[in-house]
């Protein structure tokens, strides 16, 4: 086990994944029937990689928590996916779209990966069209394009602001014809809560049937994970409410590698919190910043009307710091510029935490008619949430925990450092460096499991010929007995406080300590309180009813808990980092202007964590990067 | 806000369910309704009872979990939205609010407000796809689609499979459902091959499950995304010509 090698093919970047294609040992068509893949999670990833693998012959048994696998959280992306198409002749291209990322990434992303994702990104938007996925389009019938945070081409395409429906029904679609045709085994209703780990390989899970609490072992030849990210551990954000990091976090208390968990990408535009109750907070589609002007009153504590403020008493902070990208520079960019005006007292809203999103303009220039078609169902749900009309007066913004670019760590083939384990989507660490650009989670996603794993997999299946391990090992019981108990633990403490109290706590100390400004000082703190809060839920946390029964707070229970446990892991990954990259900014290392300070002498690394017992430091491990074709610079969209 | 909720409870399929009455005191106008269940929930806990259980998940009306009878309506009072996007500010001060699980014999109960909706699965199954395997497809712009065409397609496509449309059907019917995705995929060039076929097979599984169409149309007054009747009556002109393509094809 604990094989820690990138494995990057040789050759000029631009032929690696060929290199790669040509050179995987192959399994026979006859007998990739012999094999059974075991597949957790049905998002773009999960549910692309499922289906592909169940065309090419696999078996495959694929573990949705949700009644069926449309509703992993893929579902709710909004405003596109990107691809090097070139299709408005705006000089696009794979090298563009390659290079776009990898700045946006801070320059902390492995650069083959990101290569390939670039490459693969053409064949997805053939293969999405060829599914049935709606698109927007021309009049003449072509697709259409629009474009997004940190790019000066448009390269994105759409199905209004449901592209994530839309690319997940496609894939979803996919599945269920495979499931229909009997190759793929559909397991909905099951948490996955443990990996079997057989001889230093992954050969097993344990699941938890959310219906009757019955725990299962099921044996495969390999496990992939594709159980989305981990941006839950700061309770409000806007990941789906039972988005979780249970799958991975206990693949790495398995032996798998924890990457670069620090890295989380603070979305701007989302609709701020208005009280106490809230239970989590809603995106406004990035590609709002395409027609929208993001500005807050020049005047500290101006509570005016805001069609009452005249232009020159605006201070459009984007357009003026960053004026050749402006309201479309990069996302922790922009948050970071929100959190600012608003420290300044300048922010907006009952709270004073909220910068104006303002349509006025682009109405003005375009009409209401094309930006009811562009952003309808936008506009809508934001009358829905707040009872404002953004037609009439402008949205009010706030930047939100959205997306975990750490995750396991994985090598070019996306399999962890345990053999036979393979993780997929957001749930690795690989392709966005510190900070992911706008449309390019569903470009991952859908890579990973339409075009990556199917093929990847083979390599190591090949090796698997005639080595199907029993599942009568003493590993699966084993395992199984140590999820048993652990949900017995979550029902014994019998505690005073709800797991939600908890879980509200917890995500107040990490947006406060470890969300959009980090420092050494708050992080120790930070640990500290987590540990302490961590040692109170164990005793104090109250699960009501039984293991036997369908139990909403037993599942969420095992999901905070391993939150606990997460949170320290990245306050531990952001304090190791003595520099500021994307979205991990720590407020000591930074430019006199207040831009985010790389240090690549000490940290051009991915940081790589493994577990050594549950109270014991984890050891970092590193896997330097190697720029041959980007050139390291200053990341700067002014 | 203070409301008074009768809600329904029941601990399995097994076990015979009743309405239990709760209060929910204090409750914010910007509070969606399954905020205000939270809000109900925490105050269970505390006295030691299990919390009301009802699925929901991405709280942003698109992954099509939560759903419920609010005031015998499903997804509540104002149309167009699902139940996390409804707000309490559609509510009064003192309202009485009865909350039950969606009402459908294909949906049977799991626990208190959850459901079983596997049978929409099942339709989907029956042939809601278009069958090109991975790596397969043509250059995407090969087939242009006309602009009318791809938004007709996207309005039936945008169907969140919540089974609102079923629970508020007299008849338990999943018409407007099973017509939305043949639809989305029959509208489009891609989905000509299978066209006849898919209806067939579709509307045969649905009918296996669920009970028949009369128009009553409420299917559409409740659906969470305004998706037309417009669309079953497409799917049943396609279920006609089907019918004779296919006997023309068996050489009747």
């Amino acid at each position: 086990m604990s094989e820690f090698e990138s494995k990057i093919p040789p050759g000029p970047i631009e032929k690696k994944w060929e290199y790669a294609k040509s050179h995987y040992k192959l399994v026979n068509p006859a007998n990739k029937r012999k094999y059974d893949v075991i597949v957790v999670g049905a998002g773009l990833a999960g549910a692309a990689a499922a289906a592909t693998m169940a065309e090419l012959g696999y078996n495959v048994k694929c573990f949705v928590y949700h009644d069926s696998p449309r509703r992993a959280h893929s579902i709710a992306a909004q405003g596109g996916i990107n691809a090097a198409k070139n299709y408005q002749n705006d000089g696009d291209s794979i090298y563009r779209l390659f290079y776009d990322t990898v700045k946006g990434g801070d320059y902390r992303s492995r650069e083959a990966n990101v290569h390939r994702l670039a490459e693969l990104s053409v064949d997805i938007i053939d293969q999405a069209v060829a599914q049935g996925v709606p698109f927007a389009r021309e009049y003449g019938g072509l697709l259409e394009n629009r474009s997004f945070g940190g790019v000066q081409v448009s390269r994105t395409f759409y199905a209004r602001g449901q592209t994530g429906q839309q690319l997940l029904l496609g894939a979803f679609q996919a599945l269920e014809r495979q499931i229909a045709l009997g190759r793929v085994q559909m397991f909905p209703r099951h948490e996955m809560l443990d990996v079997v780990v057989v001889d230093g390989q992954a050969k097993g899970i344990v699941t938890r049937n959310l219906v009757t609490g019955a725990i299962d072992t099921h044996a495969g030849d390999a496990v992939v994970l594709g159980t989305g990210g981990y941006v839950n551990v700061f309770y409000l954000s806007t990941n789906a409410k039972a988005s979780n990091a249970t799958a991975i976090w206990r693949a790495y208390k398995r032996g798998a590698y924890f990457a670069n968990p620090c890295y989380t990408q603070i979305h701007p535009t989302c609709i701020p919190q208005t009280g106490d109750y809230q239970s989590k907070l809603t995106l406004m589609s990035e590609s709002l910043r395409n027609d929208g002007r993001i500005w807050v009153p020049k005047q500290q504590g101006d509570t005016r009307n805001p069609k009452d403020i005249p232009e020159a008493e605006r201070d459009y902070y984007l357009e003026r710091k960053y004026p050749s990208f402006g309201n479309l520079a990069p996302r922790d960019i922009a948050s970071r510029a929100a959190k600012e005006v608003c420290d300044e007292g300048k922010g907006i809203g009952p709270s004073g935490r909220g910068v104006y999103l303002d349509f006025a303009d682009a109405i003005k220039r375009l009409g209401k008619k094309t930006i009811e078609e562009r952003y309808g169902n936008l506009f809508e749900m934001y009358h829905d949430i707040t009872a404002e009309d953004p037609y009439e007066v402008p949205m009010r913004i706030y930047p939100a925990p959205h997306y975990a670019m750490g995750g396991l760590w994985v090598d070019y083939n996306l399999m962890s450092n345990v053999p036979g384990l393979y993780v997929i989507g957001e749930a690795n660490f690989s392709d966005h460096g510190a900070n992911r650009l706008g449309a390019s989670a569903l470009m991952q996603g859908l890579a990973d499991g339409y075009f990556v794993v199917p093929v990847t997999i083979g390599d190591y299946l090949a090796t698997q010929l005639g080595k199907k391990v029993s599942p009568d090992r003493p590993e699966f019981e084993q395992t199984k007995n140590d999820v048993a108990e652990r949900v017995q633990r979550l029902l014994a403490a019998n505690g005073s406080r709800s797991v939600d109290s908890f879980h509200r706590e917890l995500g107040g100390i990490m947006w406060e300590y470890c969300g959009m400004a980090r420092s050494a000082e708050g992080l120790q703190k930070a640990i500290g309180l987590v540990r302490d809060l961590r040692a109170q839920f164990w005793k104090d946390v109250r699960v009501l009813g039984t293991n036997e029964e369908p139990n909403q707070a037993l599942e969420k229970a095992g999901r905070v808990a391993d939150f606990f446990e997460l949170a320290e892991l990245m306050c531990i990954d952001a304090l190791n980092r003595n520099e500021s990259a994307g979205g991990h900014f720590r407020v000591e290392y930074q430019t006199p202007d207040g831009e985010a300070k790389r240090n690549d002498d000490e940290y051009l690394y991915v940081g790589a964590w493994e577990y050594r017992g549950d109270d014991a430091e984890p050891a970092l491990h590193k896997e330097p990067l190697v720029y041959e074709e980007v050139k390291l610079a200053t990341r700067s969209y002014k | 806000m203070d409301l008074t909720l009768h809600v329904w409870r029941q601990k399995s399929r097994a076990e015979s369910g009743a309405f239990v009455t709760y209060k929910a005191a204090g409750i914010s106008p910007d509070a969606s309704f399954l905020e205000m269940l939270d809000i109900v929930n925490e105050g269970l806990i505390e006295k030691g009872e299990e919390a009301i259980h009802f699925e929901h998940d991405c709280r942003e009306g698109i992954c099509g979990s939560c759903g419920m009878m609010i005031n015998g309506v499903a997804h509540g009072p104002i149309g167009g939205t699902a139940t996390c996007q409804l707000h309490m500010r559609h509510f009064h001060d003192g309202d009485e609010v009865w909350v039950e699980p969606w009402r459908a014999r294909a949906f049977p109960i799991i626990k208190d407000l959850i459901v079983d909706r596997t049978p929409l699965d099942k339709i989907i199954q029956a042939g809601g796809f278009i069958s090109v395997n991975t790596g397969n497809a043509p250059e995407a712009n090969s087939v242009p689609v006309a602009k009318m065409t791809v938004e007709k397609s996207m309005d039936a496509a945008q169907c969140i499979e919540c089974g609102a449309c079923v629970a508020q059907c007299p008849n338990g019917a999943a018409q407007l459902f099973t017509a939305a995705k043949i639809a989305h995929l029959g509208l489009l060039p891609q989905g000509q091959p299978e066209r006849y076929d898919r209806v067939l097979n579709m509307v045969t599984t649905m009918e296996e499950y669920f009970g028949s169409c009369t128009m009553f149309r409420e299917c559409e007054a409740v659906c969470p995304k305004d998706i037309s009747t417009d669309f079953i009556a497409r799917m049943n002109r396609d279920y006609i010509v089907a019918r004779f393509k296919n006997r023309k094809a068996a050489g009747e």
